[in-house]
């Protein structure tokens, strides 16, 4: 396999690989980081590439499971700084709340308070808009399971969106 | 209609019972202007959704690194290998050959040193005769002490 071949073929979900970690690990330099690691993780074994049946789901598996390690490991210390600050967004002061209310930004800082299957969940599901089949093979889970997850998130972002609005008009 | 249908849409949607297709319609609902007010809260959602899925990933990822630095490494192992037979390969053809004149003038030169030093020898034999000379002398002078001796004796008898 070429340079070339390689990059063709990671092309179509390299995007998708970076926002998964954008989602999880929240600073735009982690992602990236992350995604170049995952990129180079797949050109090291790329003897081995034409042996997996899909090569997407497998890298999103990948990066699911490196971001959570991710958020586990000692480097993640760091990061905690970054998530408190974005929770803190929700729940401080109306200053805050108000400047976000309007913006799109706000639908975000309300993803990142869910759980991380949850959030992992919605990402695959309403930004990349895969199919729930290949949703259970990444994430090694049941369709059934996953819709109820998929239904919490949901919910519990239209409660919160809906909250924020109505104070809004108030 | 287009409202109710969305309405019940929403509903599944929260159920997450909806199509992928299903989905698609409602993002497209909710990007148009004419939202019905009451939904207005799910717009920030579905833009959300829209705008995020626009974000990419822009750095570059280093696939080749690797492969030269190793490429490098082993052109440094070959340079030091060039380096080393390029300083010992004269030494070791060089040193046997000398011309035929460099020959003659080492043979006469080595001839010439051994003469010298045969000379040199014979020197060093005849200084060993005189110190065999000095030796008998010696006795001799030993053997006039004797005489002394002798003279002392009698002068004592005279007086």
């Amino acid at each position: 396999m070429t340079q070339a071949d390689f990059v063709s073929l990671v092309m179509p979900f390299k995007d998708k690989v970076f926002r998964l970690a954008k989602r999880l690990l929240v600073s735009r330099e982690e992602a990236e980081d992350a995604t170049q690691e995952i990129l180079l993780k797949l050109w090291k074994n790329k003897q081995k590439i034409s042996d997996y049946k899909n090569v997407e789901a497998f890298s999103m598996t990948m990066t699911k499971n490196f971001c959570l390690d991710r958020l586990k490991s000692k480097q993640a210390q760091n990061l905690k700084i970054v998530h408190s600050n974005y929770q803190d967004k929700g729940h401080s002061s109306l200053q805050k709340q108000v400047e976000a209310r309007d913006s799109v930004d706000w639908v975000s800082s309300i993803i990142e308070t869910l759980p991380e299957q949850q959030q992992i969940i919605v990402q695959l599901r309403d930004i990349e808009q895969y199919d729930f089949a290949e949703i259970s093979k990444m994430l090694d889970m049941n369709e059934t399971a996953i819709r109820v997850a998929l239904s919490r998130a949901r919910k519990t972002i239209r409660e919160q969106l809906t909250k924020t609005h109505s104070y809004g008009i108030k | 209609m287009v409202l109710n249908s969305i309405e019940k849409l929403l509903e599944k949607y929260d159920n997450a019972e909806t199509t992928l297709q299903e989905e698609a319609q409602l993002r497209a609902y909710f990007a148009g202007d004419n939202v019905a007010s009451h939904l207005e809260s799910y717009k920030p959602l579905f833009i959300y959704f829209a705008n995020t899925q626009q974000e990419a990933f822009t750095k570059d990822v280093p696939l080749n690194t690797k492969k030269k630095t190793n490429f490098y490494q082993w052109i440094s192992v070959a340079a030091a290998a060039v380096i080393m037979l390029g300083i010992m390969v004269p030494q070791m053809w060089n040193s046997p050959t000398y011309s035929q004149e460099e020959m003659e003038l080492y043979n006469k030169t080595k001839n010439a040193l051994a003469f010298m030093s045969s000379n040199f020898n014979e020197g060093a034999s005849s200084i060993n005769v005189l110190e065999m000379a000095s030796d008998n002398f010696n006795a001799g002078m030993y053997k006039a002490n004797f005489v002394k001796e002798f003279g002392k004796t009698t002068n004592k008898f005279l007086k």
